[in-house]
């Protein structure tokens, strides 16, 4: 590939996901766009790049920028956030009325194994809670910017090796059955949740406001300015007593002063009080 | 510290697959070929996991699991099945014979690593990443 055809490649998926490529990751391009070339009947990621300098080009660019996000994913992924909502909800449930539903988004939810975590951790406070706890209304949004995972996660089918990572067997057993040899989440899960395909960079308005945040394991492909407006963008959209849940390698620390950490709680992050009312930057 | 591991299949290759990955982890294992066997080197030694296959000759997992823990009580040693039985109603009778945990075959480093955190017995007693 010439370097140039990879500069432009890298431009486009920095445009349209927030996520930079590096040099070294240039065989990437060469084995998850092979499926892409062979289809568009193209030789090369040069007439690729070619192609994609018509500006009716929109589709492929996205299907592209699709190709090349990674959405590995397991379920109660860091154990710790997961842990921790047995604390938070209890105190958002007693906080809010009665009549309000608790909202939850899975900002990047990929193949919906973080979205199905947080199911489960309702399904079971609920069952253990008295009867203001079973008539409290939960949403889980998850969104993502790729397609074929948000179509999975809409799915709640996960493969053999899907369900050994992250998800204890008493768990799975209570809240999947088996359908040839793969495993569907129970329609108790379901219920919570809704699926979307949502691009971060975009206007996140729309969505309203949600008392947890969960935007793991994304940012980290981001390049600081695109992490900042992100972040800004999510704590938009956060209920000043909400949280949001960072990846165990990410932080909020020295990229945003709209958001401060909550003791003791690595990743954890609630709105900063003293900081000025929140908009979030189109 | 070292933790203890019987490990219990009839498949050398298994066993062998499973010794290098416990033993990475800082585990100390024994080996067995079948439920009698497990049953034998238990008695001689308690392990802290049991690493524990179902379909075996001579006395299967679930014959010894049960014996296991008539002859010992529910606490001790944690077992975890290993097996390709993956059916569900065969990993619920599992759970109930007193496994408590369940890899289905194949698995890798990452799955055993994983489930072992899940008892307590992982790296860090905990996640596995
Ligand atoms: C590694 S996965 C993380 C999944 C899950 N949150 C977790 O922690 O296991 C990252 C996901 O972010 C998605 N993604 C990348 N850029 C995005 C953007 N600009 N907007 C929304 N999702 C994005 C990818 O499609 C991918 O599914």
């Amino acid at each position: 590939m010439n370097p140039a055809t990879f500069q432009f490649l890298a431009g486009i998926v920095k445009e349209r996901s927030g996520g930079v490529l590096t040099a070294d990751q240039s065989y990437m391009l060469d084995t998850r766009l092979a499926p892409l070339l062979k289809r568009e009947n193209l030789p090369s990621l040069d007439a690729l790049a070619m192609k994609l300098r018509s500006p009716a080009a929109g589709m492929l660019a996205q299907e592209m920028t699709e190709l090349l996000t990674t959405n590995e994913s397991h379920f109660f992924r860091d154990g710790k956030p997961f842990e921790y909502l047995r604390t938070i909800l209890p105190e958002l449930h007693k906080a809010r009325a009665a009549g309000l539903p608790i909202r939850i988004w899975s900002a990047a939810c990929s193949t919906g194994q973080e979205a199905y975590s947080i199911a489960i951790i309702l399904s079971e406070l609920q069952d253990a809670g008295d009867a203001t706890w079973k008539a409290r209304r939960f949403e889980i949004f998850g969104t993502d910017l790729t397609k074929v995972v948000v179509d999975r996660a809409r799915e709640g089918v996960f493969t053999q090796f899907e369900v050994q990572r992250g998800l204890p067997v008493r768990q799975l057993m209570k809240n999947f059955q088996q359908i040839e040899g793969r495993w569907r989440a129970h329609d108790r899960l379901r219920a919570y949740m809704k699926f979307q395909q949502a691009n971060l960079l975009h206007d996140l308005r729309g969505f309203g406001k949600f008392d947890l945040i969960f935007c793991r394991n994304v940012l980290i492909y981001f390049d600081l300015p695109t992490k900042a407006r992100v972040l800004n963008a999510l704590t938009a959209q956060l209920a000043p007593d909400g949280a949001l849940f960072l990846g165990a390698a990410e932080t909020a620390m020295g990229i945003t002063d709209r958001l401060e950490p909550i003791g003791g709680q690595r990743g954890i992050y609630r709105p900063a009080a003293q900081a000025a009312p929140v908009r979030a930057r189109a | 510290m070292t933790i203890s591991a019987l490990v219990v299949d009839d498949s050398t290759v298994v066993r062998k697959v499973a010794r290098r990955i416990l033993e990475k982890h800082g585990f100390s294992i024994r080996e067995a070929a079948d439920g009698q066997q497990a049953l034998n080197a238990v008695a001689e030694d308690m392990p802290r996991l049991v690493l524990l296959d179902r379909n075996m000759p001579v006395m299967d997992g679930i014959e010894f699991l049960k014996r296991l823990r008539e002859t010992y009580g529910s606490s001790e040693p944690t077992v975890v099945m290993c097996t390709t039985e993956a059916a569900q109603d065969r990993i619920l009778e599992g759970l109930e014979a007193g496994a408590d945990e369940y890899v289905m075959k194949p698995f890798d480093e990452a799955i055993l690593m994983d489930k072992l955190g899940m008892v307590g017995l992982g790296p860090e007693g905990g996640d596995a990443g």
